[in-house]
């Protein structure tokens, strides 16, 4: 509040001569209006998705993962003598894909979380004010992605795995074997990954989601471990039996246990727990704000 | 065509946010009209932002409605054809380059591909079009920000605080801009925190502090009633020369220092009758008190954080607004 120095009216003339009371008729603009759908949030997801590195990183690093891995316990079995006494091959892909199954968690999460952080999802919500839509597409063109890859690098290593080991001993995988071992890990993977997509859209939060789902994967485990107690058996046993890496295993037919989800339970029980994820993340991205 | 026909309009009524106790937008009731561009002004925390956002869809309001065109925002199918906005800055994944991020935003609304290329010709990034936005400067940023905005070629378009942290040209740039959207017909609704920016390119004001409604007037009418101004007169005649313009029907008073004010006065008429009665001046110059002073003088009360001029408080704390701040809640 110093000495009124600053003329500023005298700077102002030229908006002045502009009508002040009869407003013109507004602006008509060139472009055609349509009435969006679905189809355009995807083909918006397909484009974020695909012109960002770290898409290109996660994705390059899981089939490094998968097939490299897979390559390596191919070599180190069919080295070792009684190779596989009777057992399909397609088992040995297990490895890599449970190491590789925290790429595509990763991918999940930052496909939505990673908006958050840069102040993207504002600017997404903006052009698409319908949030269920937004979610959506995401999950559609994530799954799409995550399965096409996962099936991809998944066949390679299996069809590698019998060829390196077919005179070793080794049985050959019937259909459903194949089917499990190629197709139902792809979707179980995938169906990983969506879960890590609707955990990041409801943490929102790259970070803290990634270790979330990490957690999720390794915890059982772990906490199993710990529980000497005979009292506790029971848990101990569910708890192997439904952590994430067995019901992998189960894909291959070589769960650690007899008893727990056998055939597709696995996809089944990724199925309800991704549907229960996406419900709430539904619910929270209506009630919130962005 | 009868004004409720005419396309363009955005309508607030009673809008309100609360976050908890905190009472961010007050019972806000105002419109803004196509063809002219309309100044949003208030001081740092005033709600600015957050009424922007609700107009956007992003915050749902705690009571009160907002509707463009008549319609919530949500029911807009391609939002981006009837309102542009320009967010805060840099509101992108660094990692996509700009024509990917505008491609994206022109595919979820059903825009062709060529408005991508158009609008980055627009605001002069056609030759950075393929580069990460990662390394964009601020003027760059917003000039990204400004084509998204641009991007459906809509009838409204908001800017928030779109000149902040811009070189003196990037601002002349972003004014010419907003003047000839609203020229071509278009409603142009602008935040700014500075009065001296919104007298140069706001036609209408509307002015809160607090969440609340100060202000909803023509810039002419605000600066009319608000900026004071008088002659500036000093002389070492002084009781002579008041003597002289009371005589004459001048009102004029006396503010220390030998210096009289005339309210209203003309500074000719002044030195007209100083040189009549034989009186020396040493000074006579017309004087207007600056809107920012006027702005400033209307949302006193409604200031959240003063600077305290005094040594007895201590000093507020550092509450210092950066840019996009309030659009970057945690």
């Amino acid at each position: 509040m110093s000495s009124p120095q600053s003329q500023m009216p005298q700077a102002a003339p030229t908006w002045q001569a502009a009508p002040g009371t009869s407003f013109p008729s507004g602006y008509t603009s060139p472009i055609p209006v349509v009435r969006t759908h679905l189809g355009n949030a995807i083909a918006s997801e397909w484009t974020k998705i695909k012109s960002v590195r770290s898409t290109m990183w996660t994705l390059g690093v899981f089939v490094l993962l998968v097939i490299g891995i897979g390559t390596l316990t191919g070599v180190v079995v069919a080295e070792s003598d009684p190779a596989l006494d009777g057992e399909s091959p397609l088992g040995l892909g297990f490895f890599g894909l449970l190491l590789g199954s925290m790429c595509i968690i990763t991918l999940g999460v930052l496909t939505t979380a990673s908006e958050y952080g840069t102040g993207m999802i504002r600017t997404t919500m903006v052009a698409c004010p319908s949030r269920g839509r937004v979610l959506a597409a995401k999950g559609v063109v994530f799954f799409l992605v995550a399965f096409v890859v996962t099936l991809v690098s998944a066949c390679l290593v299996a069809f590698l795995h019998v060829a390196m080991l077919e005179g070793d001993g080794a049985k050959s995988p019937t259909g459903g074997e194949w089917l499990k071992g190629t197709v139902g890990i792809a979707a179980y993977v995938a169906l990983l990954g969506l879960l890590s997509l609707a955990v990041g859209s409801i943490i929102r939060h790259s970070a803290g989601a990634i270790t979330i789902m990490i957690g999720a994967v390794l915890a059982p485990l772990v906490i199993a471990l710990f529980m000497f107690s005979e009292s506790l058996q029971g848990v101990r046993d569910a708890l192997f039996e439904y952590s994430i890496p067995n019901q992998l295993s189960v894909f291959y037919s070589n769960s650690l246990s007899q008893s727990g989800p056998s055939g597709w339970d696995p996809l089944w029980i990724m199925l309800g727990a991704t549907a229960v994820a996406f419900a709430a993340a539904f619910a929270l991205l209506e009630k919130r704000d962005v | 065509m009868s004004r409720s026909s005419v396309a363009g309009m955005i309508e607030l009524e009673g809008l309100t946010k609360r976050y908890g106790e905190k009472v961010a937008v007050n019972n806000l009731s105002f419109t803004v009209r196509p063809g002219i561009v309309t100044g949003f002004l208030g001081p740092n925390g005033a709600g600015k932002s957050t009424t922007m956002r609700m107009i956007l869809g992003l915050d749902h309001p705690t009571a009160g409605d907002v509707r463009i065109d008549g319609k919530h925002y949500h029911q807009l199918k391609d939002p981006l054809t009837y309102i542009g906005a320009l967010l805060e800055a840099k509101a992108w994944h660094g990692g996509r380059s700009a024509y990917n991020h505008l491609l994206c935003l022109a595919q979820s609304n059903g825009i062709p591909r060529r408005r991508v290329g158009e609008v980055l010709e627009t605001v002069g990034l056609t030759a950075v079009a393929k580069k990460k936005t990662k390394g964009f400067s601020m003027g760059m940023g917003q000039r990204l920000g400004i084509a998204a905005a641009l991007l459906g070629d809509p009838r409204i378009l908001m800017f928030d605080e779109p000149v902040n942290g811009l070189d003196p040209e990037g601002i002349h740039w972003i004014r010419t801009l907003m003047k000839s959207l609203a020229a071509q017909g278009r409603t142009v609704f602008v935040s700014s925190h500075l009065m001296s920016e919104m007298a140069l390119t706001a036609e209408h004001l509307v002015v809160i502090g607090q969440g609340r409604l100060l202000a909803d007037t023509s810039m002419a009418d605000f600066i009319a009633r608000n900026s004071r101004s008088y002659v500036r007169v000093r002389s070492p005649h002084r009781e002579r020369l008041l003597d002289v313009l009371h005589q004459a029907g001048v009102v004029a008073v006396e503010s220390g220092e030998g210096v009289l004010e005339v309210d209203g006065g003309k500074a000719e008429h002044v030195g007209e009758l100083a040189a009549q009665h034989g009186l020396t001046l040493h000074e006579l110059s017309p004087q207007q008190a600056s809107l920012e002073e006027a702005f400033m003088r209307l949302t006193a009360e409604s200031v959240e954080y003063h600077a305290h001029s005094g040594t007895s408080a201590a000093p507020p704390p550092p509450q210092q607004q950066q840019w996009g701040d309030g659009w970057k809640r945690g």
